[in-house]
Order: C-alpha cells, then structure tokens, then sequence
C-alpha cells in the first residue's frame, strides 16, 4: 500500500501546476450544458463546487448542495474514453503520385493528458478498451499512442447515484487500481496516494502532510456507506448463460416497442467500441483520407451484408446490444462488458432501464424486492 | 506510428482482368514493392481488404493464387465493388491482408473432401479445390457440389468438366430455378446432391459455403446424414470494415467473423445460427 498524504483543499491548484508544468494537457470535470462533461481545464477553478445530481432513466439534473466538495456528484455522460478511442481517427491518407500511391498513417498527435475526477467504472471500462484495442491479436497503433500519453487521476465516489451499479459488477465504486494518482475527498482537502513511479514523482512535488489516522478511517467510512448505497443490482449469477436461453422472450418485443433505436447508450456506454470506416476523397482528386468514427449497433447499416442486413429491426438490435454486454462478450475478453456506470439508462431518451430489463428477461422473480 | 500497422494497405497493380459476366469480374493482381511480393502468403479460405482509390475499401476472398499473382473474383454489388469494376489492367489499388483463419485443409489429409457451394459461393472454395486436386494422392474421394438459381449463374461451367476428368472426383450441379434438366444438371436446390453424393461418412471433411439458412440446412441433412458435426466447416459472411477484431461489425455472438473465421466448425456457430439477427 502506497504512503497515503493530505492535501488540503487550498493547495489543489498545485496538482494542476505540476501537471500543467510538467507538459500536460489536463482534463477534468465541468458544468457544461447541465451535465457534468470532461473537457481541458484552464485551471481547477473551472471545477464543480458543491454539484451532485439526481439520475434516473432518461433524466439527469444537476443541484448545489451549497457544500465545497469538487466531487459530490457520481459521473456525466462521458470520462475517459473519448480521449483514449478518439471519436474519429484518421487511419491513412493516401496520396497519387508519379511513382503510384502512397499511404501515409493517420497521426494522432496526442498531446499529454491527464485527467482528473476518473471513477472506478471508468478505470474498470478502460482495462476492457484495453484488452479489445491492445492485448488481442492486432494491436491498435492509434489507441496505443493515445494510451501511452494518459495519467490518471482517480476519485473514489463520495456519493453514487440511483443509476448506479457498479458495486455489483465488481468494478467499484472504490478504485483499487489502474491510476497513477488517487483522491479521496473530504471536507477539508484531499487524502491522495500515488499508484505510479509518475504519481510519486507528482506528489513529492505537492505541500502535503502526513494523512492523520481520522482521515483514512473517515475516507474508508465514506467509500463503504456509497457502496452500501447503491441500491440498483445487476443480476450476476449465471447471466451469461441465462440471457443466452432467452433468445425468444416475448419482452425483446415489448422493449422494442419503446426503443427509439437511436444508439445513445452505445454513445454513453465507455466499453462500446464499434466504429465504421469512412472515405474522404480531397476534391482535386490527388489525396484521400481513410478515417474511422464511432458506430452503433442500432444504427440499421452496422450489419449490412450483401442484399440484407442481419439485424432489421429494433428487436434484434437491442437484443445484440443486451446479449453482447452481458453474456457474449464474456467469451470474447473473460467478464461482462458493463462496468455498472448507468450511463446507457439515464442517457436513454425512452427511459429504458437497463438493468430492470436484463432483470425482466433472466430473473423476473427478482424484481419485487429490488426494483 | 510503427512499420506494423495493421490497417495500412500495401499497393497492388492490375495485370489480369477478365469480366466473367455482367457483374462478375476477376482481376489477378501483384504487389508493386517485391519485398511485400515475396513474404506475402495466405491459407485458403482468407480474405483480403481491396482498397479502391477514394472510395473504399471492401473484404473479398482470395480465389487462388497463380503464380505470384493473386486472384480475386468480385460480384459488382456495392458502392466499392461497383466501383472497382471500371478498373483496368495497369490499374492500381490498394491491399492489405491476407486475414482470417481458412478452411482445414492439414487435418483434412487422408479424409473424403466434400465442397458444397450455393451461388457465388464457389469462389471462396475454389483455391482449396485447386489445392486438393493438386495433391490428389493425399485425400480420399472428392465431392463437389455446387447450386444456382440458374444454369447460366454458374461461373466457369467448363472448370467443372475439367474438374470431372479429375480422378476419383465426382461434380454435382443443381439448378433450383431451371425448367429444363440439362445433362450433368439436376433441378432443385442443394439438398438434392446428398443422395448422389458417394462418399465415406464416418471419414470425412465437409466445407460449406453459401448463405446463412443454406448452411445451417446443409449442416444439418449432413448430421441427419450421420456425418459428425466437427467434421462440418461453414464460411460466414458478415459486414466487416477493419478485418483485424476492432470494429464490431462481424460479431456473430462471441465470434469476430473476420479474424476468428471465417471458416468455422459447425459446433462453434450451431447455437446461434439456429435465431435470426446474429
């Protein structure tokens, strides 16, 4: 375990100098539009001052508590991936020349990023862009560079919201690791502790003192009563195989008749990874761009083939994005594909609740106690 | 960025091109840098992505190899494919690949060899017959059969004559949209050959290649039949953008079409090729 320190709340502008110093780009948590959205800060002042928010399905509002906490409020729509699995990528661009064609890789030129305010769900959803991207049979060079240029700074959750079931995947709400820097907030500052050689090279450079003994028992009272909190569960046992029985639910139907097939869960979700190639001819006809942006399987051309498409209607559509996460995806990388962030339920414009659905088609019996 | 970027395509020239019927066309092509030329080598059964200049690029098997020249036939049926069809020889486009596992021809040695294509279907057959017929002394008997709507979809009527002079071979051609039964021709679909085709259930090797429902029928007359369900390998075709696992598009349940077939036993699709929407 590393030393853990305490930083007091006045001093945290010295974590976004350092950072700053040292040649990153730092990104973290702002109210923007009436969510919380990750985006470059110009310094920790552009933080959320005592926000937290109430989600449900398809809602999402922001509140002050009237409280001092930066990170009083669970999560936004989105935190790391978009910085990691780049929206669009520019995979070549080819060019005609005398001598035939060249092709030339697309540069990502990712500049250094660290960001800040990082949840447990979305460490555990970047380990899993990990394992697709990087550790499988080709490697991706354009989310590797990216990768290699991130530093983390974790937040344990202080509070969660009623979306939240992260506690029942197994993938938080306290973050145990995969952060190069860790925080827990308190009233009067930050207890903080290094999980990287650059984390520690980071905190030596901060006016901490030692973490009093209070402190830690107060952050792992804090982390313990969130976890206890969250009252949403998503059904574990034997899911994969049960979800795969049930191929024929009549409730495929009924939830189709409310999903608008508009692909916001698959925009939330930070596990999704479809994209689709895309051509951008230059207009003088001597260069070519080849790009990539993110796709959804409820977009009707994601399984287009020859004279069909596989999946034609929202049915089999929400039925591939269900039984993708929850059950075929543990054959292809070893767990589920959901990390309990609920992203994909209070960003649904047709209130779908993930997880109450998932309770419907494999554990119905279930429901009047939990939902 | 590295020199291994899986998703940089390679220049190929044109040398050959043959258009087959209205929509159908081959082009044999070669790689212009030699060094790529040389270390290039596919199984049978895999697929390359063809580049076509500002347009796209789209997964097409590799139909056989003559020489150092690859061989691709492509049925005109897309935005890319369409497209590509106006290319002509000294034409240049863009490859990568090969990608994807091909069909089991190793643990096929010493077995009866069954083919059976609908449609197109035959182009991504077409090498590892080439392959069996060139090391004939290595396998049992062979059995191809192949069916259309009609008897003028079939490509290269005359190779299946020359396929039929081929010891211990025996060809089966089924028409399911024909009115007249011309010689060697049988009408109906596919399912019509089984009772015709001779050869040794219990050590056998059956590929299969066509669409989705023609398959799973195919594989299952073949178990009624009593041949054993791992013996039974299917080629799926699904959309695929990237080849290399990223994009998602392929997933066939845990499966990426692309990079974990697509040549699969039957067992490992039986499931879920059962529902539609997979």
């Amino acid at each position: 375990m590393p030393a853990t320190h305490f930083l007091p709340r006045s001093s945290l502008s010295q974590l976004y100098d350092t950072l700053s110093n040292k040649g990153y780009r730092v990104v973290g948590p702002k109210v923007d539009l009436g969510a919380i959205t990750y985006t470059e800060l110009g310094s920790f002042d552009e933080l959320p001052v005592g926000v937290q928010e109430k989600q449900a399905p398809g809602s999402y509002q922001l509140s002050h508590t009237g409280g001092v906490r930066n990170f009083s409020w669970a999560n936004g729509h989105s935190a790391i991936k978009p910085y990691v699995y780049a929206s669009t990528e520019t995979l070549w661009q080819v060019s005609e020349t005398d001598n035939g064609f060249v092709f030339k890789p697309g540069e990502p030129n990712a500049p250094l990023t660290a960001i800040i305010g990082v949840r447990a769900c979305d460490i555990a959803a970047l380990r899993i862009q990990d394992q697709h991207f990087l550790h499988n049979t080709y490697r991706d060079e354009y989310y590797a560079e990216r990768r290699e240029k991130l530093f983390l700074v974790g937040v344990n959750c202080s509070h969660c919201a009623d979306t939240c079931f992260c506690e029942s995947t197994g993938d938080g709400p306290e973050i145990l690791d995969g952060y190069d820097l860790l925080l827990d907030e308190l009233e009067e500052g930050f207890l903080i502790r290094a999980g990287s050689d650059e984390g520690t090279t980071i905190v030596n450079t901060l006016a901490t003192t030692e973490a009093s003994s209070l402190q830690l028992d107060e952050a792992e009272r804090q982390i313990k009563s969130v976890a206890a909190s969250q009252s949403t569960k998503l059904l574990h046992e034997d899911l994969h195989a049960k979800l795969l029985t049930q191929l024929d639910n009549p409730i495929w139907d009924e939830i189709a008749e409310r999903c608008l097939s508009c692909g916001n869960c698959t925009a939330v979700c930070p596990t999704c990874f479809c994209h689709r190639e895309v051509e951008k001819p230059e207009l003088d006809g001597k260069s070519s761009s080849h790009y990539r942006e993110w796709d959804s399987c409820f977009n009707q051309d994601h399984s287009y083939i020859v004279g069909e498409v596989v999946r034609e209607n929202t049915k089999l559509r929400y039925r591939q994005w269900m039984t993708h996460k929850l059950a075929t995806w543990v054959e292809q990388y070893d767990r589920i594909g959901c990390v309990g962030c609920g992203r994909c339920t209070t960003w649904c414009p047709a209130q779908i609740d993930f997880v109450r659905e998932a309770t419907r088609i494999v554990g119905p019996e279930l429901l009047d106690d939990n939902q | 960025m590295t020199t291994n970027n899986c998703y940089i395509p390679h220049e190929v020239e044109i040398v050959e091109r043959v258009q087959e019927t209205p929509d159908v066309y081959t082009f044999k092509i070669k790689f212009t840098d030699p060094e790529i030329a040389k270390s290039y080598t596919f199984k049978h059964g895999q697929f390359n992505m063809l580049y076509l200049y500002g347009v796209g690029e789209v997964p097409i098997s590799i139909m056989s190899n003559d020489g150092e020249l690859l061989v691709h036939t492509i049925r005109a049926v897309g935005r890319v494919t369409n497209a590509m069809m106006g290319l002509q020889v000294g034409d240049k486009m863009g490859l990568r690949g090969p990608f994807g596992r091909g069909w089991p021809l190793d643990e096929a040695k010493g077995k009866d060899i069954v083919f059976v294509t609908a449609g197109l279907g035959c182009a991504p057959v077409v090498s590892s017959i080439r392959y069996v017929i060139g090391k004939r002394e290595e396998y049992g008997k062979l059995v191809i059969m192949q069916s259309v709507k009609h008897r003028h979809d079939v490509l290269w009527e005359p190779q299946y004559d020359e396929w039929r002079r081929v010891p211990n071979t025996q060809i089966l051609l089924a028409a399911s949209r024909e009115k007249t039964q011309w010689p060697q021709w049988e009408l109906g679909r596919v399912a019509v050959l089984f009772d015709k085709a001779d050869y040794d259930k219990d050590n056998c090797v059956v590929m299969v290649c066509g669409p989705d429902a023609m398959m799973s029928g195919t594989a299952r007359t073949l178990i009624d039949l009593n041949v054993d369900p791992k013996n039974i390998y299917l080629s799926m075709e699904r959309n695929m953008q990237c080849a290399v696992g990223h994009c998602g598009h392929c997933q066939f349940g845990s499966q990426f079409v692309c990079k974990d077939g697509p040549v699969f036993s039957y067992p490992e699709v039986e499931e879920l090729l059962r529902h539609r929407g997979f």
